[in-house]
């Protein structure tokens, strides 16, 4: 079962410059682990060393953000298309 | 969706400590005037939390056809970023119009246009220009625009046009 992957120009690099990748998976958690596999170099920008999807990557299945589903467990069908997007953050002090 | 930002992505850690900013502007980022005003009134209006938002146009023209005021999920005096489903839906609008995402803006209240640490730290979109709005001088708003790549920050002169 396939899904399609966007990628933002930040991981595009990762995935030899492609912008959008066919990937196997029925859940996030797989797709993830199956992106690692055949463009190493993913999990540690996606993930923090705890293994936590990091708080600065969007995921969205089919234009729905999966922190407001079942997160990394989320489950897919074939044809459903991801879309990752980093945060557009900052500001005059995020630490004190 | 309320977030915190109390983090950084790996591939951009420790760049910070690298950050320069050089003295002098070596290209502009063209800017329509009623943008600009916009943008400072945007800001206004959102004090003491900081504003935030998107310009985007035609990549290959690299004009502004197109402000979208964003909503500051943070509603923080010192922080921003923009609500993931308004960015989700401008993202998707920007792709299908064959547009690019040109700067992206966010308001300082009490300090100068400059980029923060945290600014560089959270600068995940390289290809874009980062606005910075101060309104430490509330009656004298100053708006200033910098490329942030790899926590190199280039400053670039905003050519306020017609």
């Amino acid at each position: 079962m396939a899904v399609e992957v966007r990628l933002p120009m930040i991981l595009q690099k990762v995935a030899g410059g492609a912008k959008t990748v066919k990937v196997e998976g029925k859940s996030i958690r797989e797709v993830f682990d199956n992106l690692e596999k055949n463009h190493p170099g993913f999990a540690s920008r996606l993930f923090d060393n705890e293994g936590n999807l990091n708080h600065f990557i969007m995921v969205y299945v089919n234009n729905e953000d999966i922190r407001l589903q079942r997160g990394m467990q989320t489950e897919l069908k074939d044809g459903d298309v991801i879309t990752l997007l980093p945060a557009m953050a900052g500001g005059e002090d995020c630490c004190r | 969706m309320e977030t915190s930002l109390p983090f950084c992505l790996p591939w951009l850690a420790g760049k910070t400590a690298a950050a320069e900013l050089k003295d002098r502007p070596e290209s502009s980022f063209p800017l329509a005037r009623r943008y600009a005003d916009e943008m400072i009134a945007h800001a206004r209006e959102e004090a003491p939390n900081e504003c935030c938002g998107i310009l985007a146009g035609p990549a290959n023209e690299g004009r502004v056809k197109k402000l979208y005021r964003g909503i500051n999920a943070e509603k923080s005096p010192v922080r921003y970023n923009i609500d993931p489903q308004q960015l989700l839906s401008i993202h998707e609008e920007t792709e299908a119009k064959g547009w690019a995402i040109l700067g992206i803006y966010h308001s300082h209240t009490h300090t100068e246009a400059s980029p923060s640490a945290t600014d560089v730290r959270l600068a995940f979109w390289p290809d874009s220009i980062y606005l910075i709005i101060s309104l430490k001088q509330p009656g004298e708003p100053v708006i200033r625009a910098f490329s942030i790549r790899d926590g190199q920050i280039e400053e670039k002169q905003v050519a306020i046009g017609g």
